[in-house]
């Protein structure tokens, strides 16, 4: 008995000069949820929307049961996660899947930390609740400090119709889901703005090119999620005045992005994809479909605060809470107004917007008329009598745009597309642009996408990524690869350089080089694009400092660029992560080999 | 012309061979069959001369590159026999972004006697989201015949949507046993208010109006039937 018990000693005590191990077991199922009002089907990870935080400590090998119950293949995705191509759980791609009744065990050792997620690869089950965080803790010390965490899994979930229908109705007609379409009002609205002559060449631009300013998600009818709850079930994450919360989010939205704030919070953005990144303090950021941002927040009144993920098309709310105590609640505002794309997103802006910069309301007379550079999306700006009137089909298109010499009334009043209007906007930043007012360069010049804070100061941009520790040596990339990301929007067939997945060849890359992917986004959509395996790092002007991510997203009308180092050998899917770009084709298998003996010789 | 008429068949059957099915893998189903079938027109009109059911719908199967689709149109005057029915099988492939051409065979049980066509036509979404469809017919008896329709949403609000349409039936000879004449033979004209209670289903009400022209007119006159028509619609369309 004794020697038993030294013998276990010992087991124990050697145990760490192997690998630890951090096992879960996870079932594929189904369970049913209620965030529409009715119980409704989900598949599920261990019984529910997310599945589990998984946790795991960096070096230590992950090991992971899944099992599936269900009666079709099902597979999960380690996403962002570097491991061997076999491990990395597409279907067709790394293995066959898994069959109903089998369980399959992923084995592989962590070799990095960050927050990251998991989900099905397989069918649409992703958009049907199969998701949950990956966490994996560091073995050094982290270069910033907090008291506490919360994970925050943002989603969506169609209440009315199943993926597979969803794709069909967009096959039948892709605008199907798209009620924000310019009718006889808005056009009567546009030409009282415009003038008829010019309300009716903008309807003419966008009739010539067959397609919709307003389509800016293909899908909606969407319920919104944070960690599985909708706004009124409101997930609520406890603190305690005066701690530093982290919080990571996740987006793992089949369709949606998210535009992240917590009035009343400074949010500092220490985390993105995984990788640490030099400190911003942001007060609200564009969170793509499957990127993960790491924020730290201080909240030091004894009061609830509402985590508010409001999608890009301006159609509702994720809502979640942090709070002192349970059954508080944060306040959910209205939406914003509705966005246009603009002739800029079409890749056809007609001038920069940099010719705005020098625009002076000083000069203007009662009634004025301005036409912008691109008159589509801004002829005929009034500014009369008292409450200053600014007809602005994007109050975005306007930044740097100089109101010296005006003498701006303490109300001013700005009428937005639909009739709205946004009283006592704060116009402090308009004599002398703050930084935070700045234009994104990662959206074409006068988009109707560009990004700015809700209630003012500063909106996160991909350029202010910088990595803290490079993961690679800088290194000119020896070729560069162009992706076009390209469409079909009529046809609902999406696509990369024209071809669809089942139509096209693998991107081929040789072991140990480094590539740049040009993406040149020719749609008008915007389209977060993941690559397995290894890391997209970022060419944000960041220099060796460029950050590395597993998901970038590329706005209509924009061209970025990436590097990849092709270290990791074997078949890789690289896609865009919108569910139904991927499941209609822009989509690529990525091989890396090594080169043959007959190749090197 | 059987002949014609044979070879548009078999190339139906060839084309539906290059149907491959679509799989749940990676990237999922960016090669899957998809179908609907649509009725634009089921409605009822009332007017000049006899009351009219009148029809049009199609049907479609298959994936991106390859599908097989189905038309039918056909009027059938109340108390009457029908008057027109008009049957297509085609054979349907995208030539660029916004047209896909059309190639099968047209089967007319009415009018009396019936009428076997070989069809190729272009359809799709022309500037300005004008839906055409544009089509030469070739009929068992060697006459050649067009038909060119357009037709366009406007939006008056994201539900209520005024439809216009047009449509002219012209042909190249005489096919007198139809009742058709050479030239343009009609043009049809229609003005729809559709409420859209969902994508799938909507009513609407409406008007049509149908002029029969040169020797199409005479024969019509020589029936004793109008050579123009006016008519209040009201109807539905939906698709699944
Ligand atoms: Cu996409």
């Amino acid at each position: 008995m004794r020697r038993l018990m030294l013998a276990a000693l010992a087991a124990i005590l050697l145990a760490p000069a192997t690998a630890r191990a951090g096992t879960y077991d996870l079932t594929i199922g189904t369970a049913a949820i209620n965030v529409a009002g009715k119980d409704q089907t989900a598949m599920t990870i261990n019984g529910s929307i997310p599945g589990p935080v998984l946790r795991f400590k960096e070096g230590e090998d992950l090991v992971i049961n899944v099992t599936n119950t269900l009666a079709e293949d099902t597979s999960i995705h380690w996403h962002g996660l570097i491991l061997p191509y076999q491990q990395d759980g597409v279907p067709g791609i790394s293995f066959p899947g898994i069959k109903p009744g089998e369980t399959f065990t992923y084995r592989f050792p962590a070799q990095q930390a960050g927050t990251y997620w998991y989900h099905s690869h397989s069918g649409m089950q992703e958009a049907v609740g199969m998701y949950g965080a990956l966490v994996i803790e560091p073995k050094a010390r982290e270069p910033f400090r907090y008291d506490r965490e919360h994970v925050i899994v943002l989603s969506d979930w169609h209440p009315d119709d199943s993926p597979h229908k969803i794709l069909s109705n967009l096959k039948m007609s892709a605008d199907y889901y798209n009620y924000q379409k310019r009718t006889l009002s808005t056009f009567v609205d546009d030409a009282g703005k415009m003038g008829l002559g010019a309300a009716l060449a903008d309807r003419m631009d966008w009739g010539d090119m067959r397609m919709l300013p307003s389509d800016i998600a293909d899908v909606s009818g969407y319920v919104f999620l944070a960690n599985g709850r909708n706004t009124e079930q409101n997930w609520t994450g406890l603190f305690k005045p005066g701690e530093r919360v982290r919080l990571r989010f996740i987006n793992a939205a089949a369709m949606t992005f998210f535009d992240v704030r917590i009035p009343g919070l400074k949010m500092t953005v220490v985390q993105a994809d995984g990788n640490n990144v030099r400190p911003v303090p942001v007060d609200e950021f564009r969170i793509a479909v499957a990127e993960t941002y790491d924020v730290i927040v201080r909240p030091t009144e004894d009061k609830a605060y509402a985590v508010l993920a409001e999608s890009m098309a301006r159609t509702g709310f994720a809502r979640a809470t942090l709070a002192p105590r349970m059954g508080m609640a944060g306040d959910i505002p209205a939406n914003r107004p509705k966005q246009y794309l603009t002739m800029a997103d079409m890749g056809m802006a007609h001038g920069d917007m940099a010719g705005m910069a020098g625009m002076d309301h000083g000069t203007m007379g009662q009634g004025a008329t301005h036409t912008m550079p691109d008159g589509s999306t801004m002829a005929g700006t009034r500014h009369e009598g008292q409450g200053m009137t600014h007809a602005m089909p994007d109050g975005t298109t306007m930044k740097g745009e100089s109101h010296a010499g005006h003498s701006m009334p303490a109300q001013p009043t700005h009428t937005m597309p639909d009739g709205a209007t946004m009283a006592g906007m704060d116009h402090s930043a308009h004599g002398a642009p703050a930084s935070g007012d700045k234009a994104d360069p990662f959206y074409a010049p006068g988009s109707g996408l560009m990004p700015k804070a809700a209630e003012g100061g500063k909106f996160l941009s991909y350029a202010d990524l910088k990595a803290i520790k490079p993961l690679y040596p800088d290194r000119p990339a020896a070729r560069e690869i162009e992706v076009r990301l390209t469409g079909n929007m009529e046809r609902y067939v999406w696509s990369i350089n024209g071809v669809k997945y089942s139509d096209a060849e693998p991107i081929r890359l040789k072991f140990g080089e480094r590539v740049r992917f040009k993406f040149v986004n020719e749609t008008m959509m915007t389209h977060p694009m993941h690559l397995h395996g290894m890391w997209q790092i970022l060419d944000n002007g960041s220099g060796k400092y460029n950050p590395a991510k597993h998901t970038i997203s590329i706005a209509p009308g924009k061209t970025v660029e990436a590097d990849i180092e092709a270290d990791a050998e074997g078949e890789w899917a690289f896609h865009c992560h919108l569910m139904y770009h991927m499941a209609t084709g822009m989509f690529r298998k990525v091989v890396v080999e090594r080169e043959t003996a007959e190749a090197v010789r | 012309m059987k002949n014609f008429i044979l070879m548009i068949a078999g190339g139906l059957a060839v084309s539906m061979t290059a149907f491959s099915p679509g799989g749940a893998n990676a990237a999922g189903m960016d090669d899957d069959i998809y179908w609907h079938v649509q009725a634009d027109q089921a409605e009822y009109r009332i007017g000049d001369g006899a009351d009219v059911l009148a029809w049009q719908g199609n049907a479609w199967i298959g994936n991106d590159d390859h599908r097989l689709a189905f038309k039918t149109e056909g009027e059938n005057p109340i108390g009457k026999r029908l008057e027109k029915a008009e049957f297509q099988f085609l054979y349907r492939k995208p030539i660029s972004d916004f047209f896909d051409v059309n190639a099968g065979i047209r089967h007319d049980l009415r009018p009396d006697p019936d009428r076997t066509y070989g069809v190729i036509g272009i359809q799709g979404l022309a500037k300005q989201f004008v839906e055409t469809d544009a089509n030469l017919f070739v009929s068992e008896t060697g006459d050649v015949s067009a038909r060119f329709e357009a037709e366009v949403d406007w939006l008056i609000t994201q539900r209520l949507v005024l439809q216009p349409l047009v449509e002219v039936d012209l042909a190249f000879s005489e096919d007198r046993r139809i009742h058709s004449g050479a030239g343009i033979n009609t043009v049809e004209a229609g003005l729809r208010l559709k409420y859209e209670i969902r994508r799938e289903f909507a009513p609407y009400i409406g008007l049509h109006y149908e002029r029969k022209f040169g020797a199409t007119a005479n024969f019509a006159r020589d029936e004793g039937e109008d050579t123009d028509a006016l008519r209040f619609v009201a109807g539905v369309s939906f698709w699944f």
